[in-house]
């Protein structure tokens, strides 16, 4: 079991490819395969067929008999899941307070970038709850997940039918750029979801700006969101490292219910009100051709954009009269 | 380039005598050769089969005495249930190997070569991207034996295309194959009683119809398209819609923990579920199969209609098992006889068929007076439309086998009654290949 991975819905992964362009392969215009390349250690390969880079045109049809999409997310249970559970958790326990939701595009490949935070974080659901439900044209939402989620059992069958993805730099792209879809980020990752109820409300660093560079590449725009209440939905008050390593989870936390109720504690959310802030979307076709190769650019972009998440979640915690009721 | 001269390797396996067949038919193509280290087991016309193994010296002769410009190398082992594994990495490394050893060389006649791999070269682990695209390498290390003989394979392969930049390469990487005439592990897995899943896993998995293996490779003999390309049907299914698709029952017996120790244990059984298995059958596959696509070929199944091709097949296993295409036997000085004497004066009608004759003469009739009806559509009742209406009865395979001895017309006729009765996908699909064969596409 790989240690240290993350609890929680993750930042893009570092991406295992380094670029390397082989002779004579076209040099991919600003629309270029993301992991293309290959491992510098890795045996010599033959380049691949010299084609258009465009290859939208070529995506599979949809075929209508199915409820399984290409990346396995299943109508039927992500249906189900949401007229109950989710429903409730929206409606009655969390009563979910949306602003900006015209902030999401109505079509094409949007990146959302989120603040992260709880022992099994309600943020991510309620986000994909609150476009279905508020915006004028609803819209489905791919929640990238940490690679840990696709090698634990029940985890791995259950998350990619509710529209989990595993955060491949590649799978972003697809669908940000080819598919044109919404995915949503939480570039703090796990440093997020661990984070102890003490710390609360302070943001953690935001990766290594992976998620700028994927958004760059599919000249799609970042919408950020600011998220509060979800820090006292299900705060954590201490982690037992031992039990962790037992377990093979991601962390083993100490929460009002877990381990107390068993493995259902991890759900016992407690009923804070949860704000949704959806921020005026930031554009990132506007920097040239390649952006994505100068660092720096890259480093001050992401920066810019935890700052302006810490900066709202500030202000959304000040004008909150109660955690509960607020 | 325009390929006149042919040499197939692995002409006995399905793809390479199904590709053998399907060439023969152009008559662009003046000599196709095949080599196995057994004899074929399907009837060829004029392919001439030379038994030899791959040693290097003797196909080199074969290459230069016949001139050959285009090698297909349809001889790799995927499959680790084909054959042992030391076996396997004799034929898939030393093999390969042997053959761009015969292949190059400064007089060598080879203008293209054309690989046929797999996308166990990509691998399954728990950090892949969710479609695999032709320029990513595989994320770690190969970890099972067929999987380090296809790496290894590749780069020798991509070597010899960097040595002989005046010949176009190809590499196909198919995804997993399916269908009525193939063999494989996953086949086997599927006819189970119950198939044996792995407990809380779902995989992704991705299929390419036996046809469009043979599709795709014949399409890049006929085009030419240097560099690597992925070979597999659109759609990517979750095992437990291939199953439904199926009509399998499933069990997940394997824990997701000590998996080996449970594989070890059914195939006490008789059970056998390779390593390269193992990992698909809990992470899964996805290709990106685009590159083709945009590269002009049309691929004739998606993976869920290949999926359900088999389950029709599956169905009509108990039934059909006699005749199941195996009644070909391979018998030297016969097939020689054919070829050379000059006694022979139709050679191309002495092929055999499957269907029996009677039963096409039927048909013949029927369509003859379906044809003479003057509104196809509009009047059911009639004579011709009753007669041919028999054939609704029959199952798919079985119709598809008489469309081999149809005239265009009848094909014709034959098409518009299937689409005005059952409308089976795969019989029209088959109608329209056997019309577009015989160039009478309308």
């Amino acid at each position: 079991m790989r240690r240290g991975a993350v609890l929680g819905v993750a930042d893009i992964a570092k991406p295992r490819y380094q670029a390397l362009h082989l002779p004579g392969e076209r040099l991919p215009g600003n629309v270029g395969p993301v992991a293309s390349s290959i491992p510098t250690d890795s045996p010599r390969a033959l380049a691949p067929a010299q084609l258009p880079d465009d290859l939208r045109p070529y995506l599979s049809g949809v075929e209508s008999d199915r409820q399984v999409s290409d990346w396995g997310r299943s109508e039927r249970i992500e249906g189900a899941l949401d007229q109950t559970v989710v429903e409730f958790l929206y409606r009655y326990w969390f009563r979910v307070q949306v602003e900006g939701i015209e902030n999401v595009p109505s079509r094409g490949g949007a990146l959302l970038v989120s603040n992260h935070s709880g022992a099994l974080p309600p943020d991510a659901p309620m986000i994909a709850a609150a476009l279905q439900r508020e915006h004028p044209r609803p819209r489905k939402l791919h929640l990238t997940m940490e690679h840990f989620f696709k090698g634990y059992p029940g985890f791995a069958m259950l998350l990619p039918k509710l529209g989990g993805v595993p955060a491949h730099p590649a799978n972003v792209h697809r669908l940000l750029f080819d598919e044109g879809q919404l995915v949503l980020v939480f570039p703090e990752g796990r440093k997020g979801t661990e984070k102890l109820y003490k710390d609360r409300y302070r943001l953690r660093r935001f990766g290594r700006g992976g998620f700028v560079e994927a958004a760059m590449r599919a000249r799609a725009p970042l919408v950020p969101i600011a998220v509060v209440g979800a820090e006292e939905a299900a705060p954590i008050f201490a982690h037992v490292p031992l039990l962790q390593r037992l377990t093979g989870l991601t962390y083993f936390p100490l929460t009002p219910t877990f381990p107390w109720f068993g493995v259902l504690g991890m759900l016992g959310y407690l009923p804070a009100r949860l704000h949704l802030r959806f921020l005026e979307p930031v554009a990132t076709d506007r920097w040239g051709e390649r952006p994505w190769e100068d660092r720096g650019l890259v480093q001050t972009v992401a920066q810019e954009i935890r700052e302006l998440i810490q900066e709202n979640v500030l202000e959304m915690v000040a004008g909150r009269e109660s955690v509960w009721l607020g | 380039m325009r390929s006149r001269r042919i040499l197939i390797t692995g002409l006995s396996s399905f793809w390479g005598g199904r590709l053998a067949q399907g060439l023969e038919r152009d008559p662009e193509i003046e000599t196709i050769i095949g080599v196995d280290s057994q004899d074929p087991n399907r009837e060829l016309e004029r392919t001439e089969f030379v038994r030899v193994g791959t040693q290097h010296a003797l196909i080199r002769r074969i290459v230069r005495a016949a001139e050959i410009d285009t090698v297909i190398d349809a001889r790799m082992t995927v499959d680790s249930l084909a054959a042992a594994p030391r076996v396997a990495h004799e034929n898939n490394v030393i093999g390969t190997m042997n053959i761009l050893t015969a292949c190059s060389g400064p007089d060598s006649p080879v203008k293209k070569f054309v690989f046929k791999s797999s996308a166990h070269y990509y691998g399954c682990e728990q950090d892949d991207p969710a479609f695999f695209t032709e320029e990513m390498a595989r994320p770690r290390p190969a970890r099972t034996p067929i999987e380090r003989d296809i790496v290894e394979a590749e780069a020798a392969v991509a070597e010899f295309a960097e040595r002989n930049d005046d010949k176009v390469v190809t590499i196909l990487r198919f995804a997993n194959g399916l269908g009525p005439d193939l063999r494989t592990s996953h086949m086997a897995l599927f006819t189970l009683p119950v198939v044996p899943t792995i407990l809380g896993f779902d995989p992704r998995y991705q299929f390419i119809h036996e046809e469009d293996i043979v599709g795709c490779l014949e399409y890049v003999v006929r085009h030419d398209l240097p560099g690597v390309l992925n070979g597999a049907g659109d759609g990517v299914l979750a095992l437990s819609e291939v199953l439904d698709l199926l009509g399998r029952p499933s069990l997940p017996l394997l824990p997701p923990w000590g998996t080996g120790l449970a594989v070890s244990a059914l195939g006490r059984v008789g059970v056998r579920i390779p390593p390269e298995m193992q990992a698909q059958l809990r992470f899964g596959r996805g290709l990106d199969n685009r590159r083709l696509k945009a590269a002009g070929y049309h691929y004739r199944f998606t993976t869920r209609e290949a999926v359900q091709a088999t389950a029709e097949h599956l169905r009509l296993r108990p039934l059909l098992r006699a005749g199941d295409g195996g009644n070909y036997r391979y018998e030297h000085e016969v097939e020689e006889f054919l070829r050379r004497s000059p006694s022979v004066r139709n050679a191309g009608q002495e092929r055999g068929w499957r269907a029996p004759v009677d039963q096409v003469e039927e048909l013949r009739r029927a369509l003859g007076a379906a044809r003479d009806v003057p509104d196809p559509t509009g009047a059911p009742e009639s004579k011709g439309a009753g007669a041919l209406s028999a054939y609704d009865s029959l199952a798919s395979e079985e119709l598809i086998a008489l469309l081999d001895s149809l005239e265009p017309d009848d094909l014709r006729a034959l098409r518009r009654h299937e689409q005005s009765s059952r409308r089976r996908a795969v019989v029209l699909a088959a109608i329209e290949r056997y019309l577009e064969r015989q160039g009478a596409v309308d």
